[in-house]
């Protein structure tokens, strides 16, 4: 028996659904076609989610590279139009669903530069919301590092990624009542303060976690079988990297130290001390040190924002303190989850007619927002993470755009792949990190 | 009150009438007869602050004479610059714009579309991020058509990181832009019809029941101006 194929015009095309290549290669045997059109994916473990590849391959070298995307479309944008602007947050957080903390932070920041209220969000939750963005850069790091390190064959790298992302996502989940998804920032501020007890939680995750990536450099840094799988592949210099409009670790890792965080700083970044990691090899081992590095680098950014909320940001507003756009952040964990406070209930219940009517106003029709646009940007684990807002000065968003790194680097498949090694293919995507909820929105 | 000393301002069209934007229900407030006029588009006045006067003059300099020669208006709001250039300019705008060792915008950072059907004449509008890596600065430029010529040129000349931006623009709007090396749709299936992000599409959905009673589906819900 023989792989079976059908006549199309393209040539022969054959189905190989696993177990059974004996069966082709008896089939090909003796074929004269030189060009092999592999189609990679969108099921398939390594492609990072539904991602679709289309390879034109010479023997084992690929001379022709193509993405499909799109099977992930979940219409976000579109439906942000249809609620209010506190909502979006909900919607937003689920693109890059492995750093869900940014899609909400840099909305937020939109919305809010379109209020006019930037410089009136509370310094404690800045520096809530920096140290957020910092846990996730380092679960969005675990992961991405230990997905490669499978992808590649080896499953402790992904063992140990899950393990540490594992810890954060108890913090987040301990903080916000979620793991991920979790529409924690809102415009304005956070949802929720702190609750007691979360300083000391992210206080052991600073003790454990630099062991643990530790850990993970002794395993990875200089072993033979990574390096000879990284090193030298995938490579994309610093032009290509800017006409391809390439940031982020993969920016980086050519040499160039552009950081948001430190060129345009935003939530008080300029008040923290960090350093910009770069590496001049431009190939995917290169990216790999920097993503180390970064998760280093938040570390040190947690401590001092958590040495900030446990001293003189102790005590504090989480949310700003305009009563028509801050929604009510002292909430109270109830029998059937997290919810307004006691305390504010009885107040909009039994104390204030004119309290509930502005409760109920707030919550079910929205703020307006003075007609115009505006784009936020922050550096998100990937590159520069944008959302373009446009108010028609309504209750809802009159248009939601984010410009997503995963989207913008993922183009850079092609010039990283074409010409190299069909098993280099999944290096160089994998070193890429797209997300495909943030690639198709 | 005499009006000499006023700037002349074109009566724009009516944007809407009442105040609260209700529509199906009766309108109890007595504000149901007021007239909102559209705001009409204006530049902003110079100076413009910031490091902003500087692109506007060095790109006034690089276009060698007037910058509205190519720019329709200029506009500065909430501490951002949006030059609202002509379409058949965009390509030597974003030329320049790119090259000119005193502008530098070396990254894009994409294209997003915005439908306005109100604005009869320029309803679509691509709006290009760009960002100064040399100078650390940010600039939008804001290309519109009309619905009935839905052309812009393609910057993927310039930008090639615009090739999925502008995919993913003519799939949501139906922008066509002239030039791009293979304009198709990116996340919308090949076959799917019409331009799901703009205004006259609808977002579709069904009620649901929720404790007894019918929620609408979202774009059916009541919604506030």
């Amino acid at each position: 028996m023989s792989a079976p194929y059908e006549e199309a015009t393209e040539g022969k095309v054959y189905t190989v659904s696993g177990n059974d290549w004996s069966e082709l290669l008896e089939t090909l045997t003796g074929q004269q076609d030189e060009q092999l059109v592999i189609n990679m994916g969108p099921q398939h473990p390594s492609t990072h989610g539904v991602l679709r590849l289309i390879l034109n391959l010479d023997g084992e070298t690929v001379t022709e590279a193509r993405t499909v995307i799109g099977y992930l479309h979940t219409g976000i944008e579109k439906n942000t139009e249809f609620r209010t602007w506190t909502q979006g947050t909900t919607f937003v957080t689920r693109m890059d669903y492995l750093a869900p903390i940014f899609n909400e932070t840099v909305y937020c920041m939109g919305v809010e530069k379109l209020l006019g209220i930037t410089d009136r969000i509370p310094d404690r939750a800045q520096a809530i919301r920096v140290m957020m963005m910092e846990l996730t850069r380092i679960s969005s790091h675990m992961v991405a590092i230990g997905t490669f390190g499978m992808e590649l064959g080896a499953t402790t790298p992904f063992l140990f990624g899950t393990r540490e992302r594992e810890m954060v996502l108890d913090v987040m989940e301990y903080i916000t009542g979620l793991r991920m998804n979790m529409a924690y920032i809102r415009p304005g501020g956070v949802a929720v303060d702190l609750p007691a007890g979360a300083v000391d939680k992210v206080g052991e995750l600073l003790k454990v976690m630099p062991k643990r990536i530790r850990d993970m450099r002794k395993m990875l840094d200089a072993n033979p079988v990574y390096l000879a799988r990284t090193k030298d592949v995938a490579y994309l210099d610093l032009t290509g990297c800017m006409s391809l409009g390439v940031t982020g670790p993969m920016l980086r890792a050519a040499g160039l130290p552009w950081d948001l965080r430190k060129s345009q700083p935003y939530c008080g970044y300029e008040t923290y001390e960090f350093d910009v990691p770069t590496q001049k090899s431009a190939d995917v081992y290169g990216r790999y040190l920097v993503r180390m590095d970064e998760m280093e680098e938040s570390l040190k950014l947690i401590e001092q924002a958590l040495d900030r909320l446990s001293g003189p940001l102790k005590n504090g507003r989480v949310m700003v303190d305009d009563k028509k756009i801050g929604w009510p952040s002292q909430l109270a964990l109830g029998p059937d989850g997290l919810g307004n406070s006691p305390d504010h209930i009885a107040h909009i219940m039994s104390g204030s007619m004119e309290a509930l009517i502005h409760h109920f106003k707030l919550v079910t029709e929205g703020f307006r927002v003075p007609a115009g646009q505006a784009f936020a940007s922050v550096e998100s684990p990937r590159g520069e993470l944008g959302a373009h807002v446009v108010s028609d000065g309504g209750t809802r968003p009159y248009r939601v755009h984010f410009r997503d790194p995963s989207f913008t680097n993922l183009q850079a498949m092609p010039a990283t792949c074409e010409g190299g090694m069909i098993a280099d293919v999944i290096s160089a995507v994998a070193s890429i990190d797209p997300v495909m909820g943030g690639v198709d929105r | 009150m005499s009006t000499d000393n006023l700037p002349e301002i074109p009566e724009e069209p009516i944007a809407h009438l009442g105040m609260f934007g209700t529509s199906g229900t009766g309108d109890t407030s007595g504000y149901g007869g007021l007239v909102v006029r559209r705001r009409p588009e204006l530049s902003s006045p110079r100076p413009y602050g910031g490091y902003f006067d500087t692109i506007a003059d060095e790109l006034e300099r690089a276009l060698g004479g007037d910058l509205f020669d190519a720019v329709d208006r200029v506009v500065v709001d909430r501490d951002e610059l949006t030059f609202h250039v002509k379409r058949e300019r965009l390509l030597d705008v974003a030329q320049i714009l790119r090259d000119d060792p005193a502008l530098r915008f070396e990254l894009s950072l994409g294209v997003s579309g915005v439908h306005y059907p109100h604005l009869v004449g320029e309803e679509l509008h691509a709006v290009i991020h760009l960002c100064s890596i040399t100078h650390n600065r940010r600039l939008r430029v804001e290309v519109s058509c009309p619905d009935d010529d839905r052309h812009i040129p393609s910057t993927v000349s310039v930008y090639p990181t615009h090739d999925w931006h502008e995919r993913e623009t003519w799939d949501f709007f139906g922008i066509i832009f002239d030039g791009h090396p293979a304009l198709t749709r990116i996340m919308m299936p090949d076959d799917w019809d019409g331009h799901p992000q703009r205004k006259d599409y609808p977002l579709g959905g069904i009620p649901v029941e929720y404790r007894g009673a019918e929620i609408p589906a979202p774009d059916q819900r009541r919604s506030y101006k």
